[in-house]
């Protein structure tokens, strides 16, 4: 267990290096960085100077070193375009792209594991048939038309909810503010997390089926019928568990990506999260914000990846039986 | 004659298809009597193991009874509602499938399978439960049975598994035991022990069996009756000596005919020309009628009935009018 630990963490850390390493290459290829920051009146001295000063004329390896240092320390650098800490101006915004992220995350899980479970145990009912139907539209739609119908119907004509921003937030820290405690800030959620989790909803919902359908198939489902087990515990307890052990992976694959592409909803949206920001950022071709923003994904999908293994193993007994039998 | 524990009368199942049905199981009447082990034996496909599945109520869907009745003592059994026919599995008959690498549910312990079957069927406790439930693993002959139960299905052996699986079957003590195929997926050395587990559990418990295999061994080993199918239709049932010694079906003898022996020297083994028919190709009048080699003109027209005969039952016209 402590083995396996290990291993995936250094794994974590090799893979975070080579996205370092990309995210400092911006600097080296996107363009001179001096020419971005200095005015065009500047003279041939003043950029000798600023380049020495920033340590451009050091080998590439100490100021990858140096890059990899700061970063670790949270420092980015400073935005070409907001003339402020990288670092502080993400702090600022990551809290609304989380709380979208982790709204539509819930919603694409709960619904998608639950109508997914029922389209399985009620595979030929009429709902189950209109359900699946319709999840076609989620998987198809592409997710900025998705947006802009749903703000057609919800704003524009039946003026129930907002189309843009957040609505009130809450201070709760120095970074952290919250749209989730109040009534505007839940209502203007709930466009955005639908468009954004309604891909990894049915994306999910047809996972679960076709796994659920599948398990139920097996031979121990069918044992467990002859010998008399009840039919809800036979759906709920010997085959949802076999179901959900490949969805977990998918689940936290798509909910990495929920965070990472949350890009697109955030334009349709002007929610103020990340994802709006990096857009603009790519726009002013913002370096130092970019390669943040590319960081910070990256140990978004790191993260969640190793808590995927650590549930896998905690889920599945098979698993951590042929780990103990290696790590002998 | 005891009463019998089960009777099958003129079972008939069927498959529909996009314009025909067809017809997997066509008339199969037998019994089973309390504490018997009776074989069912025949080719792949030729109806054992859907009726040991339409017995205990589990057809797979499209499949299902079209007519004939199925009686467990004074019940009848195969018109029962969902939920009747759930509390009777287990409790009354059990099954036990081939391969018991796949019959155990991968993420539960062997402790929770059967603590859970076994309450399901008996008011006990969960500490009771769990008492007989040692008590059941010990029986089918699994080593530190206390301390295995915690285990999960892959840290047993193929065998051992199997041994999990009868005592599961055995958990709400039932009647009468379904086993398809129980020893197929085994090596031979385990075949025989896993046989013996069964025939001595079956014998304390008093439960009777129907054991389906196309093993001629086994069938010699475990059975007291054994019945023949052929194209989802019984072509002979009687005694396992009689009908191993002395077989009356044309089919059976050339069965009976094709089993290599160790004691006789047989320089090619006979066979049975052609094949079983496809379900939606069987001949009109005795199903092994083309391939028979005793055939007579009533054979391609009427249908025989089981007929009785000293030795038992046979559904073929050569013996029509031979009075036991």
């Amino acid at each position: 267990m402590i083995a396996m630990l290990i291993r995936r963490l250094i794994q974590a850390v090799l893979v975070m290096l080579v996205v370092a390493f990309i995210s400092f290459s911006l600097f080296q290829f996107v363009g001179d960085p001096i020419n971005n920051m200095v005015g065009q009146e500047a003279s041939q001295q003043d950029r000798a100077e600023l380049r020495e000063r920033l340590g451009l004329n050091d080998p590439i390896p100490i100021q990858f070193f140096r890059f990899v240092g700061n970063a670790v320390k949270g420092e980015f650098g400073i935005s070409y375009r907001m003339a402020r800490p990288v670092s502080e101006v993400i702090a600022e915004r990551l809290p609304a792209t989380l709380e979208l992220a982790l709204i539509s995350g819930v919603l694409a899980i709960s619904l998608g594991i639950g109508l997914g479970v029922y389209t399985a145990l009620r595979r030929d009912g009429w709902l189950s048939h209109f359900i699946m139907s319709s999840s076609l539209i989620g998987v198809s739609l592409p997710t900025f038309l998705i947006g802009i119908l749903l703000i057609y119907l919800f704003s524009v004509e039946l003026q129930w909810l907002p189309s843009f921003g957040r609505g009130e937030t809450v201070q709760i820290t120095e970074n952290w503010s919250t749209g989730l405690l109040t009534v505007s800030g839940w209502k203007s959620l709930i466009l955005p997390a639908i468009t954004l989790g309604l891909f990894q909803l049915t994306l999910l919902m047809r996972l679960v089926r076709a796994e659920m359908l599948e398990v139920l198939r097996t031979d121990y489902i069918k044992f467990a019928r002859a010998r008399g087990i009840k039919q809800r515990s036979i759906h709920f307890h010997h085959a949802l568990k076999n179901t959900l052990l490949p969805v977990i992976t998918i689940a936290g694959l798509q909910l990495g990506s929920i965070i990472a592409f949350a890009i697109i909803t955030e334009t349709v949206f002007q929610w103020p999260g990340v994802g709006l920001l990096f857009i603009n950022a790519i726009r002013f071709v913002d370096i130092p914000f970019m390669s943040a923003y590319l960081l910070l994904i990256a140990l978004v999908f790191v993260v969640i990846n190793l808590i995927v293994d650590l549930l896998y193993f905690a889920v599945d007994p098979r698993l951590r039986a042929t780990k103990r039998s290696a790590g002998r | 004659m005891t009463q019998a524990l089960l009777s099958v009368r003129d079972l008939v199942v069927e498959f529909p298809k996009r314009k025909t049905r067809l017809t997997a199981l066509d008339k199969v009447s037998f019994d089973i009597h309390p504490g018997e082990i009776l074989g069912m034996v025949g080719e792949s496909g030729a109806g054992k193991s859907l009726t040991g599945a339409a017995i205990i109520g589990l057809l797979e869907p499209p499949g299902h009874i079209a007519s004939g009745e199925i009686w467990l003592k004074d019940q009848r059994i195969d018109q029962l509602p969902y939920d009747q026919m759930r509390r009777l599995r287990g409790k009354r008959i059990a099954m036990i499938f081939q391969d018991p690498l796949t019959s155990l549910n991968p993420i539960l312990t062997i402790a929770n399978q059967l603590i859970e079957t076994i309450q399901t069927h008996l008011p006990l406790n969960d500490k009771e439960a769990r008492a007989r439930a040692i008590q059941l693993l010990d029986e089918v002959g699994i080593p530190a049975a206390s301390k295995r139960i915690d285990d999960y299905p892959h840290q047993f052996s193929g065998g051992m598994r199997q041994r999990v699986v009868i005592a599961l079957a055995l958990a709400g003590e039932p009647e009468l035991i379904i086993a398809d195929e129980p020893t197929t997926a085994l090596d031979v050395s385990v075949q025989a022990q896993i046989i013996d587990v069964l025939k001595r559990m079956c014998h304390v418990h008093k439960t009777a069996v129907m054991l389906v295999t196309h093993d001629m061994g086994v069938i010699a080993e475990a059975c007291d009756r054994v019945a023949v199918m052929y194209a989802g239709r019984i072509a002979e049932i009687g005694e396992v000596r009689q009908i191993v010694k002395q077989p009356q079906h044309p089919y059976t003898q050339g069965l009976m005919g094709s089993i290599p022996s160790i004691t006789e020297r047989v320089e090619r083994l006979t066979q049975i020309p052609g094949s079983m028919p496809r379900l939606d190709a069987i001949p009109t009048g005795c199903a092994f009628n083309p391939r028979c080699t005793q055939k007579i003109d009533r054979c391609t027209e009427d249908r025989p009935d089981l007929i009785a005969t000293d030795q038992g039952q046979v559904s073929c016209w050569l013996y029509e009018g031979d009075k036991p």
